[in-house]
């Protein structure tokens, strides 16, 4: 009975689009679906920046300078944080027993900007007691709380990798795009142009560029500085590899279909042409975006990216260079455990993405 | 007027001594309202004849070395790359081959039909006018159609979409490359009957390109038929199926199999289309012809109207 009933009522299914059927076959792919949601955590956190840090990025302790990290613990039903004291001329502190402040949800602390614009000063954790603080990665060498630093360094270092992947990709698709649509001389000259600036080694090309911009600037030209110095040598590689893609797209017949529509040469690049390479490009995209962020590191490592007291990841690693803080104070490696894990994140991601586009496996 | 009138054109590939002659000489009108195919083996020029209409042969490789193109009375190769624009899409349409290559396949069919009205009727982009559209080429259930992606859809279909799209901006001419070869039979009678039918009431013209002697008897009012890059015959159609002049006319209907015909061989053709650049210097058909004599090789012959409207590129068009 059952079984007639279900073939006289039979569904119409909605035929899926290539996104949905996209999304279904990245669903399967449990370590790319991990390294998305860690990325969804790890940027929303940074949106909520100076929400979810318990302090400001450039607020010193002058009492407590490599104060280790503190592990909550459960009393009761609250968590409790230990107070430790600092043994006199030294940078090794001590538990104190039996001296432990609750942490509070929602407290009030230094002041911030939701997301720079609206005035706040609650935040997500804290003690509400200066003189018991709460740093669960520690502090660095002026006193400042490492993950109230990394939280805010999170803003530059994860925005830099997308900012200037849109950048350089969208110059990149529409320069190849041109190329190899047109492709003669047009071609040959961008190509070459394109080969110049990859046969340059981009790391002394971002220092000696970086060197032509005067020293005084704010951290948010040198934000600016930064993604355009990373897109104007990422942009080639993109050019090139969609340069090939266009040159097999422009025989398809439906350009030529296009074409015969009366469409012009830039809207038959922009509207026909590209979006066909997005599978390519979105997993390309999500490949590079590790790139731009450890060159942000590198720069600000070497002293010419983020300038202090603006946290980046980049610049707090400056921190670990010197082995003797390394060895004493493992803990200002955090930035580092942080870009590793995005770094890994994204690639997994990528993976699955490239997995998931392309539909003959 | 004529809506179309291509005058003695002559198109090379390539330039300076290594150009290539696709199209050598070919003279075409195309009145309003009037289908004319063009027909002849792969290779012969048919396809690049149709796309100089709106000269969308890209140039270079292509050259234009002579002849002129008037469509509407204005020379299409002397037009600027704006009136152009405006010609392609607004004055002449096309259908192409392949309708599953023809259509992008990132984007809903209802999305592509819209392009071609925003590039030539802004006012009328809207779904409404899209779904009437659909409904003309007879696409069931237009309003749940527009969402879907080209390969959701049939082989028919498509080319529905496709011609759709051609027809959104009300052209006058409809050019018609091979539309029906990459059907199957049944689709291929429905999307002839469906083009029959718009052309009857929309008024326009066809130019439809085939190597299917069938269809030009059911949908042709003249015909002409290319070989190696020249028109050798040009007819009514009735006139041409009912009595072939050129040898290579006869040829190729001696080459359709009959339903009567028995269990013969299927008679062929000898011999092989030449390649282009490798013309034989007279009569280019003479290598094949059965009726070639010595001087068929010495000279082309030319295209004469042996009676009102038909014209023929043989001399010895009446003997055996």
């Amino acid at each position: 009975m059952n079984e007639i009933a279900t073939i006289q009522n039979p569904t119409a299914e909605q035929p899926l689009s290539p996104w949905q059927l996209f999304w279904r076959r990245l669903k399967q792919r449990r370590i790319a679906m991990v390294g998305g949601v860690i990325l969804v955590v790890l940027y929303l956190v940074a949106l909520f920046a100076g929400f979810v840090a318990p302090y400001s990025y450039d607020r010193q302790d002058r009492d407590r300078f490599f104060h280790p990290p503190t592990c909550p613990r459960l009393s009761g039903f609250r968590l409790v944080i230990p107070r430790y004291e600092q043994l006199p001329g030294t940078f090794v502190y001590r538990a104190v027993l039996n001296d432990t402040k609750p942490i509070h949800f929602f407290v009030h602390g230094d002041k911030y900007k939701l997301f720079g614009l609206v005035p706040a000063t609650i935040h997500l954790f804290g003690t509400g007691d200066e003189n018991h603080p709460v740093y669960l990665l520690g502090t660095d060498q002026f006193g400042r709380d490492v993950l109230s630093r990394l939280l805010y360094g999170s803003q530059i270092s994860l925005s830099i990798g997308v900012i200037g992947i849109l950048l350089s990709f969208t110059f990149g698709m529409i320069i190849g795009g041109i190329s190899g649509y047109f492709s003669g001389w047009t071609d040959t000259i961008i190509m070459r142009l394109c080969e110049l600036i990859m046969s340059i080694p981009a790391l002394y090309l971002i220092i000696s560029l970086r060197a032509t911009f005067p020293p005084g600037m704010s951290s948010s030209q040198v934000y600016a500085m930064i993604i355009i110095i990373l897109s104007f040598i990422g942009w080639a590689s993109m050019a090139r590899v969609i340069r090939g893609m266009t040159l097999s797209l422009r025989e398809q017949q439906y350009v030529l279909a296009a074409r015969a529509l009366g469409q012009t040469h830039l809207k038959v690049i922009v509207r026909h042409i590209l979006p066909n390479t997005f599978s390519y490009v979105i997993v390309a995209a999500t490949l590079s975006v590790p790139y731009y962020i450890l060159g942000e590191v590198v720069l600000s490592f070497l002293g010419v990216g983020i300038q202090e007291p603006n946290a980046s990841w980049g610049n707090m690693l400056t921190a670990a260079q010197n082995t003797e803080y390394l060895r004493n104070y493992p803990w200002l490696l955090a930035p580092g455990a942080a870009i590793f894990v995005t770094v890994l994140a994204f690639n997994f991601l990528g993976d699955g993405l490239r997995d998931a586009a392309d539909t003959k496996s | 007027m004529n809506l179309l009138e291509i005058k003695n054109l002559k198109m090379d590939f390539g330039a300076g001594p290594e150009a290539l002659r696709a199209v050598d000489g070919v003279s075409l009108t195309i009145g309003t309202g009037e289908t004319v195919c063009l027909v002849g083996e792969s290779g012969c020029g048919k396809t690049v004849t149709a796309l100089s209409i709106a000269r969308l042969v890209p140039t270079p490789p292509a050259n234009y070395v002579g002849g002129e193109i008037l469509l509407n009375g204005r020379d299409v190769l002397k037009m600027s790359n704006g009136e152009l624009r405006d010609i392609r899409g607004g004055v002449v349409s096309y259908v192409f081959q392949e309708p599953g290559a023809s259509l992008n396949p990132v984007f809903r069919v209802g999305n592509q039909i819209k392009e071609s009205l925003k590039l030539h009727k802004p006012e009328k982009a809207t779904n409404e006018e899209v779904i009437r559209l659909l409904k003309l080429v007879g696409i069931p259930a237009p309003e749940s159609r527009i969402k879907n992606y080209p390969f959701e859809l049939s082989g028919g279909m498509q080319q529905r979409v496709m011609i759709a799209m051609a027809l959104a901006s009300e052209p006058k001419l409809l050019v018609a490359d091979e539309p029906t070869t990459a059907l199957d039979v049944t689709i291929q009678a429905q999307i002839l009957e469906l083009l029959h039918d718009l052309k009857q009431r929309l008024g326009m013209a066809i130019l439809l390109i085939t190597h299917n002697l069938g269809i030009v008897g059911d949908m042709a009012d003249r015909v002409a038929v290319m070989y190696a890059g020249q028109i050798v015959e040009l007819s009514p159609a009735k006139e041409l199926l009912r009595r072939p002049l050129h040898p290579y006319t006869k040829a190729l209907m001696n080459a359709v199999p009959k339903l009567a015909g028995g269990a013969n061989r299927l008679s062929a053709i000898p011999g092989n289309v030449p390649r282009i650049g490798n013309f034989p210097p007279g009569c280019r058909f003479a290598p094949r012809c059965p009726i070639a004599k010595s001087e068929c090789s010495e000279k082309i012959p030319e295209l004469v109207e042996i009676e009102p409207g038909c014209f023929v590129r043989c001399p010895f068009w009446k003997g055996k």
